[in-house]
């Protein structure tokens, strides 16, 4: 067995353990944990694939956003656990069996289709390639799949908008501009005219004021 | 059946696995929306783990490009799942998937 082989087989079985411990945690900030074991395993299998840039994305991305992501909402919500619910005997017999049955169905297609040779490639033909992974990816995503790259973009943008807008809270103490109010204003709210005596200039402070001494 | 050198059939037989573990988490999964959240990265995972699979054996770099979009597109699954989950916190003060029975009949 070579090393490859060796790294596949280690590389799995993490991946497999850390997946079974996300779904079986108690703890969510555990699940979190091996979510984020899970991701880097994940990055790992990519890079002995031959796709390096997508395995360091995934770790900058999923490890360095998304999980970060996940471990604030955790710590914000401050959950309680109520162990008074059924944590796993009410569904777990069902879900097992979906899940057997699943598990059955694509291995038989998966093994029929090695054994009837439909085509599945033996060895990687990547792997004896200079690694210029990055740059024919760039190639390729900025000329043809140029539109569908503006069209996650456009997604991203719309999933930001969505998500502010859905957890914005009104502050109390925030200021303003109240449109309607503005428009509905009358005179009266604004203006009073209040009627007083004129002012009378008294005789002493015309001689001793320089401007009006000068000009004669 | 594969033999122990790793092949296609490996990373595809690995793919089937970690989607039907993750499966079997969403069925089961009973306390926490928010684990619910990871599972279903774990199935996009699994799917982009095809995907990488299959562009590396076939020396394709298109399923590579689709991988980076079902990673932008997870993202924005994931930020507004996690918007949603707060605004159900807020609503009800727990985030436990079986207290989510109004619509059951």
């Amino acid at each position: 067995m070579s090393f490859s082989a060796f790294l596949f087989y280690v590389l799995a079985a993490i991946l497999l353990a850390s997946a079974v411990r996300v779904v079986s945690a108690r703890q969510p900030v555990h699940a979190a944990l091996s979510l984020v074991l899970a991701f880097f395993t994940m990055a790992a299998l990519w890079i002995t694939l031959g796709a390096e840039f997508l395995g360091l994305a995934l770790v900058v991305i999923y490890v360095g956003a998304v999980m970060v992501l996940f471990l604030f909402v955790l710590m914000m919500l401050d959950v309680r656990q109520t162990d008074k619910t059924p944590r796993w005997r009410l569904h777990l017999i069902p879900a097992l069996a979906i899940g057997a049955l699943m598990l059955l169905e694509i291995v038989l297609l998966i093994v029929d289709g090695v054994k009837t040779k439909t085509a599945l490639p033996e060895s990687a033909a990547s792997m004896d390639k200079p690694l210029d992974n990055t740059r024919e990816l760039g190639k390729l995503l900025f000329e043809d799949y140029l539109y569908s790259l503006e069209l996650v973009g456009v997604l991203l943008l719309v999933g930001m908008i969505a998500a502010i807008v859905l957890t914005h809270r009104q502050s109390r103490f925030a200021k303003r501009q109240e449109v309607s109010e503005q428009i509905a204003v009358t005179r009266d709210d604004r203006l009073r005219v209040v009627s007083m005596p004129a002012e009378v200039e008294a005789e002493d402070a015309t001689a001793h004021s320089p401007d009006k001494t000068g000009g004669h | 059946m594969p033999g122990l050198e790793p092949t296609l059939t490996h990373y595809l037989l690995l793919a089937a696995a970690l989607l039907v573990i993750s499966l079997v988490g969403i069925i089961a999964n009973r306390r926490n929306v928010l684990v619910l959240l990871m599972a279903i990265e774990l199935v996009l995972l699994s799917a982009n783990l095809n995907f990488v699979a299959f562009s590396a054996y076939y020396n394709d770099l298109s399923g590579q490009v689709m991988t980076m979009f079902v990673l932008a597109t997870a993202a924005v699954e994931s930020a507004v799942g996690l918007a949603l989950l707060i605004l159900l916190f807020r609503r009800r003060g727990n985030i436990a998937v079986q207290t989510l029975d109004v619509m059951k009949g």
